[in-house]
């Protein structure tokens, strides 16, 4: 893309703008948008809206949480911030989404650039179970066409001891990532994920799947991986988002309902229902 | 309450499991009995098979039996060479044929298709492995063989006997039905299964693997290079060993279109045989007894061959069973 169509598109992104659903505090204006959506709605089918006019920031190089009643529509926001929704039949995205003042979802956009820029990690640790650890790592570094060993052994070493695993795993990269235990699989996907070097990372309940210890280790290294990369990770747990987080966003059936500072958040919502369902939780 | 319930369970629950319940025993002797009874039956059917062929391995001995070049009953002289290599040949490079070509079908209708060409598709393909297979032998008895006899073999002959002498002792002169034709229907038969078989294994992988690709920035085929093939391999090697155990043994479109000759050495556009085609052929006109045993020999062989083949399947899928080895 050319110099003079990036332009465009800076001067086309929107301002972060308030309108009655969506309050935005003043304050946070204030940080710079890595991200940005705008009108973002995904419908799966005709009638059911997996989010509806989501309009909100991504800080850079800030840990946004994104907190909810299950179905509301968290998962559907954060697979539509790097196009993964282009994979599913039948599902409709429209509005915008802007990394760096570019909207991914303009006509010439590739979805696969986007997804090397905006990496993601899931529920479920999905490591590839036939490939090494080490060929793990590798394999978004060897779909850009990297192929010098001496880059690619630099970038897993770097990658694993990033994601907290390479003590555990440095005599034995050569085995298969399926052999791993669950945490360990996890922060392998991680690993894989930072190796590409990503500019926002998407974690989609990262932890859910791991012991409270394994929990620890990739909450300490989400807070480390702040200094490189924007985070945006969807959690169940209330104490997580409260522990991890620097913004926490409230969805509540398929709306972005509250987006505020953590600390704002969780002693003073601004909006009933964000209090209600804190309250819920927590009561 | 407590005190009259409580005692009564914990006296029954400190009988073991076994003696409690009868039903576990009763279910547990069926399947044993018909499990043990299934295995007695093909060990039953292995030692008849090798007590009437006994004749023939006293008279030539269980090696030359396996070596001689020559089948020539009415000289009473018994080789298998020439059927054991038939099968070999005619089985491997049908799958040789049929294997890419199916993956090429599966990974397609699986992966790029939309789905109402995928569907077309696959009903096409389970169609033609619904086609029992004297029928496919009729259409190639009747079409098929003339037809590419006339229009590819003889006209390579030709080339050969004019361009390519040495060729022509490996092609052979063209007759209708022979080792070519044989294999190619026979690779034809087998496609389907081949691909029914990979297109279910590649079926079976977690949406969540291809998505982990697709996160990478993986395109569509770095995806299923990367994240599905690699998933589904031990499922497609069990098909394509399937397909390979179907060819081995399959009888009837081989045998009408194989020209059956029982001496090597075979050519390409001549004549050969398999072990099922020689059975199938002479069981009715077995009437020496070395004939009869000779061809019971056969069949032995056919058996330790499967039988060989399904263990290396089981074997490799050991071996490459999802979490063991990296390939
Ligand atoms: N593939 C799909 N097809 C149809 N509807 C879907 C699909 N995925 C999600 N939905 C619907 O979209 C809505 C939002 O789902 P989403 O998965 O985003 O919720 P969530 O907040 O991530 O929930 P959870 O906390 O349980 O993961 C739900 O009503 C859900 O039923
Ligand atoms: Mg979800």
């Amino acid at each position: 893309m050319s110099s003079v169509e990036q332009g465009q598109a800076v001067q086309s992104a929107p301002a972060y703008h308030t309108n009655d659903r969506h309050p935005a505090p003043e304050r946070i204006s204030g940080e710079a948008p890595r991200m940005q959506t705008d009108n973002l709605t995904v419908r799966y089918g005709v009638s059911t809206f997996g989010i509806r006019d989501v309009s909100m920031p991504v800080f850079d190089r800030r840990i946004t949480a994104l907190i909810g009643p299950s179905g509301c529509g968290k998962s559907t926001f954060l697979r539509a911030l790097n196009r993964m929704h282009d994979l599913g039949a039948d599902i409709e995205v429209s509005g915008a989404a802007y990394l760096d003042g570019e909207n991914i979802y303009q006509p010439g956009v590739d979805p696969v650039v986007v997804r090397r820029r905006v990496g993601m990690v899931f529920q479920k640790p999905t490591p590839f179970p036939t490939k090494s650890i080490y060929e793990n790592v590798c394999t978004g570094l060897r779909l850009a066409g990297i192929r010098r060993k001496s880059v690619l052994d630099e970038a897993v070493q770097k990658a694993l001891s990033d994601a907290v695993l390479w003590d555990e795993v440095k005599d034995r990269l050569k085995s298969p990532g399926g052999s791993l235990s669950g945490g360990q699989q996890q922060r392998l996907c991680i690993a894989r994920a930072l190796a590409v070097e990503p500019e926002v990372l998407l974690m989609d309940e990262p932890t859910s799947s791991l012991d409270p210890n394994a929990t620890m280790r990739i909450e300490q290294l989400i807070q480390q991986l702040k200094q490189q990369v924007t985070i945006v990770i969807v959690t169940h747990n209330m104490q997580q988002a409260k522990r991890v987080s620097d913004y926490t966003a409230f969805f509540y059936v398929g709306e972005m309902v509250e987006l505020a500072p953590t600390p704002e958040i969780f002693s003073s919502p601004k909006q009933p229902r964000t209090a209600e369902y804190l309250h819920g939780t927590f009561s | 309450m407590t005190d009259t319930v409580l005692p009564a369970l914990r006296s029954r629950t400190l009988v073991p499991a076994r003696y409690r319940a009868p039903g576990d025993r009763v279910f547990k002797t069926v399947v044993v009995v018909l499990a043990s009874g299934i295995i007695a039956l093909a060990l039953a059917m292995a030692v008849v098979i090798y007590l009437e062929a006994a004749p023939t391995f006293r008279a030539f001995g269980y090696v030359s039996f396996l070596t001689e070049t020559t089948w020539d009953p009415v000289a009473a002289i018994h080789g298998a060479l020439p059927f054991i290599l038939g099968t070999l040949l005619t089985s491997f490079s049908a799958l040789l044929l049929a294997v890419f070509p199916a993956l090429g079908v599966a990974i397609f209708t699986a992966e790029y298709a939309p789905r109402w060409l995928a569907e077309i598709i696959n009903y096409t393909v389970d169609l033609l492995a619904a086609i029992p297979s004297v029928v496919i032998g009729l259409w190639g008895i009747f079409n098929f063989a003339p037809q590419i006899r006339d229009a590819v073999y003889m006209p390579i002959y030709m080339w050969a006997l004019e361009d390519a002498e040495w060729l022509v002792p490996i092609i052979g002169a063209p007759s209708t039905y022979n080792f070519v034709t044989a294999t190619l229907i026979l690779a034809l038969m087998i496609v389907p299964y081949t691909v029914a078989l990979s297109r279910d294994a590649i079926g079976q992988v977690p949406k969540e693997q291809r998505e982990a690709a697709w996160a990478l920035g993986a395109t569509r085929w770095e995806v299923i290079r990367n994240s599905v093939l690699p998933y589904a391999r031990t499922g497609i090697i069990a098909g394509i060993l399937l397909s390979l155990a179907r060819a081995l043994g399959e009888t009837m479109a081989v045998a009408m279109l194989i020209g059956n000759r029982n001496r090597l050495p075979f050519t390409l556009f001549g004549p050969a045989a398999t072990m099922p085609s020689v059975i199938i052929n002479e069981f009715r006109e077995a009437v020496e007894p070395l004939h009869y045993s000779s061809i019971m020999a056969v069949g032995f062989y056919l058996f330790i061959v499967t039988i060989g083949i399904n263990l290396l399947a089981s074997w490799i899928q050991q071996k490459l069973s999802l979490t063991k080895g990296t390939l």
